[in-house]
């Protein structure tokens, strides 16, 4: 016989205003079943606490409803009271009166019934609930960080310090990311490889860190504490264990017209390179694709001829390493938009129109003029600049509503740089909004406008095009009632829209994680939780969840780092109970639930009779892997397999209660 | 970088001119529009001040021309509101004392302000000639000035009644001195033309 308690909490003036708590608790106590019932204020303060806790040992209750709020809020909270009291923690439910009644209900009669009604459905639920155990599951503590920008960099170095093992894994040549081919960074104007290389080489160098580059992920199997990733070794056609990065192979390499990514398309490379003089590791890798010796059959093979160490290695093969590792931290970074997307902008057939991190390369010491702002077509010093902010972001008609967060402040600081660079330079900015948001960040581009004076002007420009060898930027002056402003620039630069990898959406399959509209990666919660993915055990951090800036990507990644230090501090992990399971004797073995499983918990079992011949197949979560989504339930056609805590008996009892005889009172 | 403050690019805008003879940099302002919002006189204005102060940070030689033709610089009445208000502590009324001489110079002179010209003139006349305010003074150079002549007249006798305006000017010792003043100024004024 079921001895329920029901607890109706006010929530304060939450649901008390609206419901009338003290009705409720009184009309539960008449539902078959209840031992006890009471409201009080606040059920989640401590008194509230005692109350719950006194009344299951007093009344000997065998379950508890705590009429309160959502569970996601508070049901951690009830359940511990309830173990503290001797319950098993999963005999704890709670009717959400705040969210499904109070909050989008007026002051009634009928709130309070409906409240009322709330709590019959959990209590009955609860009658049927049967004591659960946590899953234990042991923990691997090794962390894969997929890419090796700056966030993937502060990561490692954050987990490796704290005394765990690390694998990072990055897909070009060399570690760096972004950050390695920007000239100097706001809002300090410290020069961003000075600041960076340190950190590259103390990953090269660290105990703890394994690198990978010219590497990939290629699978992500398991789950929280017990990953096995498989990683794909691209062939580098060369030893590096050999080579000694002396250079002389890329020096003689005949094929040398290659766009360089380093340097944004700016500059060439040969087929066989080290991505730029600081790479981490300055060993080169043959790119097949450019090499004349892949191209066209074992022709050319300079390279292997002269390289003093006999490193070369055309026949080198990708390889796939298998890992264990307990948690995976995505920091793969993010793309822009080329120029080629602005059909008003001339669809990037003019030379002189640039991207953000083309100008970035202008502006660096190593970059392809050695830091002379030069335009690309003649190469000569623009005297007339112009910067355009929003190019691609903010622009619902071109696919992108937000704002890409970090144009306007790297924008300001182009122009700052042009013009200590060109004295007698004009530089202007058009810009919709200034959103510089971040410590010093307004005072920057104040320093922009006042001390430099770039000319800002308020407006988008509608467009470009080309006359007598000028850029005609057309715009208008929203600050001054639209006066037109048509400038004569020499070279024009784009704040492109920071946009999604073009691989997150494959990498997202591969790793089980959700990612929003612009293929973003997902974050758990946008406020609480930021940096971990719906997935347990796979975090986020830089720009790979959203464009962000330097400082923000750092503390992302010291963050998601501090979850996996957090993870890996347990031998043991603790997970809830509330998983599908499978009734062997009437799974028919259509696999129909496998085919479903977003998180590749179902696995074939095979039943055996005496001899060990098999009788037949039959469905097996695995429960290690199991969320508790339910998707298996709803697809099982001979309703094998049910949830721990939500199972087909629960649910049915819930809805049938509804059937009362006061439920003729709504018809 | 700073501009060079050489002749050339003095001639060329107006905005490094106040920058150079107020001490006031323009491009401090960002916008915000609390000064008009708090202008008492900004429903007369053809330009509102904020306004005013865009059309002096583009540099553009036209705008400017609107800048020295406008009535706003004469109708700021210097009451402060703006430049105690303002969040970048832009002295406004300063910068409008600047663009009202300029204006003079260049002739640019709103036509609906020659009312103010005048006012302006005949009170500096009265206080050259007297030393101080000499109220019918005052109204007499106004009203030849502008031919206003039965404006208010109707006040004169009670205000003369009441002692309120003096027939006999209130003149003050070394009179000789505050017209050195004058002569001094418009010699300086001279020297810069």
């Amino acid at each position: 016989m079921s001895r329920i308690g029901v607890f109706v909490c006010h929530c304060g003036e939450n649901i008390g205003a609206t419901v009338d708590c003290a009705e409720v608790a009184k009309m539960a106590k008449d539902f078959p079943g209840v031992a006890f019932s009471i409201d009080y204020k606040y059920m989640c303060s401590d008194p509230g606490q005692t109350l719950i806790k006194e009344a299951i040992k007093e009344h000997n209750l065998t379950g508890v409803v705590v009429a309160a709020c959502s569970p996601r809020m508070h049901e951690p909270t009830f359940r511990k009271v309830a173990a503290e009291a001797g319950l098993n923690p999963y005999l704890c439910e709670m009717a959400n009166l705040r969210e499904h009644c109070s909050w989008v209900h007026y002051k009634d009669k009928s709130t309070t019934l409906k409240a009322a009604e709330l709590v019959r459905m959990l209590v009955e639920k609860v009658k049927l609930n049967t004591p659960l155990y946590p899953i234990k599951v042991p923990v691997t503590k090794t962390a894969l960080v997929i890419g090796g920008g700056i966030a993937g960099i502060q990561t490692a170095l954050d987990i490796a310090n704290s005394g765990h093992k690390v694998i990072m894994v990055e897909k070009s040549p060399s570690i760096g990311g972004h950050m390695s081919q920007l000239s100097e960074t706001f809002p300090t104007l410290d020069c961003s490889q000075c600041i960076l290389t340190p950190r590259m080489v103390e990953v090269a160098q660290h105990p703890n860190i394994t690198l990978y580059t010219y590497a990939e992920l290629e699978s992500l199997d398991g789950f929280i504490g017990n990953f096995k990733a498989t990683i794909k070794l691209k062939a580098k056609s060369v030893d590096h264990s050999v080579c000694n990065g002396c250079g002389e192979c890329s020096a003689k390499c005949p094929i040398k017209k290659i766009p360089d990514e380093f340097n944004a398309g700016l500059g060439t490379r040969p087929a066989i390179y080290v991505p730029f003089p600081q790479a981490v590791p300055n060993k080169p890798v043959i790119d097949r694709d450019n090499c004349t010796y892949f191209r066209k059959n074992g022709k050319c093979g300079l390279c292997e001829k002269i390289c003093p160490t006999k490193a070369i290695d055309f026949s080198q093969k990708d390889e796939f390493i298998t890992v264990d590792v307990g948690a995976v931290v995505v920091t793969t970074g993010f793309d822009i938009k080329g120029t080629d997307f602005f059909p008003e902008y001339g669809y990037g057939k003019y030379k002189d129109i640039i991207t953000g991190l083309q100008f970035e390369r202008l502006a660096s010491a190593s970059g392809p003029t050695l830091g002379e702002i030069r335009r690309p077509s003649d190469g000569k010093i623009p005297q007339n600049i112009v910067f355009i902010s929003c190019a691609g972001s903010r622009d619902p008609a071109k696919g992108i509503d937000y704002c890409s967060k970090i144009c306007c402040m790297y924008l300001a600081k182009h122009a700052m740089l042009y013009k200590h660079k060109v004295h007698s330079g004009k530089a202007s900015v058009f810009y919709m909004d200034i959103r510089a948001g971040g410590k010093t960040y307004e005072e920057f581009v104040r320093r922009a406008i006042e001390e430099d004076e770039v000319n800002y002007v308020r407006g988008r420009v509608s467009r470009i095009y080309e006359k007598d060898g000028k850029l005609i930027v057309k715009g208008v002056d929203t600050l001054l009632n639209s006066y037109p402003v048509e400038i004569e620039a020499d070279m024009v630069v784009l704040g492109t829209a920071g946009i999604a990898n073009p691989e997150s959406e494959s990498l997202a399959q591969k790793l089980h994680i959700s990612y929003d509209q612009y293929h973003f990666f997902a974050e758990a919660h946008p406020k609480l939780r930021p940096v971990e993915t719906n997935t347990a055990g796979i975090m986020l951090a830089g720009a790979c969840q959203f464009p962000k800036d330097i400082p923000d990507s750092v503390s992302q990644a010291s963050g998601a780092a501090s979850k996996v230090s957090a993870l890996f501090s347990q031998n043991e992990l603790t997970r809830d109970p509330l998983i599908a399971f499978v009734n062997k004797n009437t799974c028919v073995g259509c696999f129909m639930c496998q085919s479903v499983c977003p998180y590749l918990a179902i696995e074939k079992e095979k039943i055996k009779a005496k001899d060990g011949s098999v009788i037949r197949e039959v469905a097996k979560i695995n429960p290690g892997l199991c969320q508790g989504c339910g998707t298996c339930v709803a697809l099982c056609r001979s309703k094998s397999i049910d949830i721990n805590g939500y199972s087909h008996k629960q649910v049915y009892a819930e809805v049938m209660s509804l059937f009362n005889e006061r439920s003729l009172e709504y018809v | 970088m700073h501009t060079e403050l050489n002749a050339e690019t003095l001639n060329l805008n107006l905005k490094h001119k106040i920058k150079k003879d107020t001490g006031e940099d323009i491009m401090l302002c960002y916008q915000c529009g609390k000064c008009t919002a708090g202008c008492p006189l900004n429903d007369e204005m053809d330009i509102s001040p904020n306004q005013l102060l865009r059309m002096l940070q583009t540099e553009i030689p036209d705008l400017e021309e609107k800048v020295l033709k406008s009535s706003t610089i004469w109708l700021c009445l210097s009451c402060e509101t703006c430049f105690s208000r303002c969040p970048k502590e832009v002295d406004l009324p300063k910068i409008m004392d600047y663009l009202r001489s300029e204006s003079m110079r260049q002739n640019s002179v709103n036509k609906k302000a020659s009312d103010i010209v005048a006012f302006h003139r005949s009170f500096l006349s009265t206080v050259k000639s007297v030393g101080r305010l000499y109220e019918i003074g005052l109204i007499a150079g106004y009203k030849a000035r502008t031919f206003h002549l039965l404006q208010d007249v109707n006040v004169a006798p009670t205000m003369l009644l009441n002692g309120k305006l003096k027939i006999k000017p209130p003149l003050i010792k070394n009179r000789s001195e505050i017209a050195k003043i004058f002569d001094r100024i418009k010699e300086l004024e001279e020297k810069e033309k």
